[in-house]
């Protein structure tokens, strides 16, 4: 594929199932501009997680292909854990290795996967923790955090590795109500620094906000890829209408 | 009940005995540990031939009283022309049973540990061999050590098992004390507390063990 120089993900003809009947993603083509932030939004099911985990292949696709910048991810012969470190993935439910102090959650992988000096892994570290607020706390352990302190630390340990992309999947769906604005703070600050991003969410103000681009996934196809506002004030599809009231109102349908 | 001056008269053999069990555990715990470990992960290993290889020991092993492998061990291995001699066919014969019983342990450990945990290591760009490394075991293990722990002194006493190929350990020592001097009663009893003076604290110790080690999530 030749792409655009400033593609920096792409996704060709993309197909997958689970299983024999399940056809989770249809036939998806997408790109995302280096610097965008994409959110990616839809009802429950829809594939948007499946969707989001294909571009690291955490989960593989059956047809199609998917490009993040030049490197054709799901080819064989493409180096999976090398491409990985380039994309940063943060999870619904943090994924923070309990028996790591919070410190060594964030060097691990540049240590072993980057081949970069302990001294050095922490010092970056320490830069990081400090951007989301939380040097205080880097000799703690996962289980003495906040959900959102330890969502925090989850995107300190992506950043780490120094990715070209950083990839959300619903990073505050497990959050109380009242820590979800200071992991979007964090996230915020991200996309303005000029970070790549794609987000899987259901923060409507966030996308409205921070996104590039909208993405409405429903039944494993994409409906609609617009501007946010375009997408919440004149949404083309009746899907993402009968959505957007579910989702912004749902006690007046 | 007891004859401590018998005790006292014989205790070297009784002393040698005794490490000669206890080297035995120390050797099929450790080997145990690593073979099953191996084991384990074959198990969990998407590669069916693997998997299944890895079932079929571990079930074989399983299914067989020990007596009978450490029989079969010993008159088996020179029928097929090795001469090991008693001791180290026990050494073998406990490793690689004790392997099937720690291979399930283990393998329970691992799938005790979220598939979240796999998933981040994999998106931080570890390889599997990492993953398991800094990730998944040193979890699995912490989890599973109690268990390991009480495997551990249950082999301990099957140790006495290895008797019936005539090996002095502790419990052969003692059958040897107790049929020179006519003395069955005294000295079995004796053994009985020597074997529970040494499994009681441990698993004492075990209990509070677990209480620090495990992993707060």
């Amino acid at each position: 594929m030749n792409a655009d120089a400033s593609t920096m993900i792409r996704f060709v003809n993309v197909n997958k199932w689970y299983g024999r009947d399940h056809h989770v993603l249809k036939n998806i083509n997408l790109e995302v501009r280096q610097g965008e932030v994409v959110v990616v939004c839809g009802p429950s099911g829809s594939g948007k997680s499946t969707l989001i985990r294909t571009i690291n292949q955490l989960e593989p696709i059956n047809d199609g292909e998917i490009w993040v910048d030049s490197v054709r991810v799901n080819d064989p012969r493409t180096d999976i854990n090398t491409l990985r470190a380039e994309v940063g993935f943060v999870f619904q439910h943090f994924n923070l290795y309990p028996h790591l102090t919070v410190l060594d959650n964030i060097t691990l992988a540049p240590i072993q996967v980057k081949k970069i000096t302990r001294d050095l892994a922490e010092r970056t570290a320490l830069e990081l923790l400090e951007r989301v607020g939380l040097a205080h706390k880097k000799d703690a352990y996962p289980a003495n955090l906040s959900g959102g302190q330890q969502q925090r630390v989850a995107i300190a340990r992506g950043l780490a590795m120094n990715p070209q992309v950083m990839l959300f999947d619903e990073p505050t769906s497990a959050l109380d109500p009242e820590m979800i604005g200071e992991v979007l703070a964090v996230m915020k600050q991200l996309a303005e620094s000029g970070m790549t991003m794609m987000v899987v969410t259901h923060e409507m103000g966030f996308a409205r906000e921070v996104a590039d681009r909208v993405v409405f996934l429903d039944q494993g196809e994409i409906v609609e890829d617009a501007r946010p506002e375009e997408f919440f004030t004149n949404p083309r599809s009746e899907r993402a209408r009968q959505f957007l009231r579910q989702i912004l109102a749902p006690l007046h349908q | 009940m007891i004859d401590l001056q018998l005790v006292l008269d014989n205790r070297e053999l009784l002393t040698e005995g005794m490490l000669y069990s206890l080297q035995l555990t120390a050797f099929a715990t450790l080997g145990g540990i690593v073979l099953g470990c191996l084991l384990a992960l074959a198990r969990l290993s998407a590669f069916k031939p693997l998997s299944l290889l890895s079932a079929a020991y571990v079930n074989l092993f399983r299914s067989v009283p020990l007596v009978l492998v450490i029989f079969w061990f010993y008159f088996l291995i020179p029928y097929f022309g090795f001469q090991i001699g008693p001791d180290k066919s026990v050494f073998i014969t406990f490793t690689l049973f004790e392997a099937a019983y720690f291979s399930e342990i283990i393998r329970a450990g691992i799938q005790s540990i979220s598939r979240g945990q796999l998933a981040a290591a994999y998106a931080l760009g570890l390889t599997y061999p990492q993953t398991m490394r800094y990730v998944i075991l040193p979890q699995a293990l912490r989890n599973m050590l109690p268990v390991m722990l009480t495997q551990t002194v249950v082999l301990f006493q099957d140790t006495s098992l290895v008797t019936i190929i005539g090996i002095k350990d502790f419990m052969g020592s003692t059958s040897v004390v107790a049929s020179n001097n006519g003395a069955m009663t005294e000295m079995y009893t004796f053994a009985a507390i020597a074997y529970f003076c040494v499994c009681f604290p441990i698993s004492m110790l075990l209990k509070r063990l677990h209480k620090r080690i495990a992993v707060i999530r």
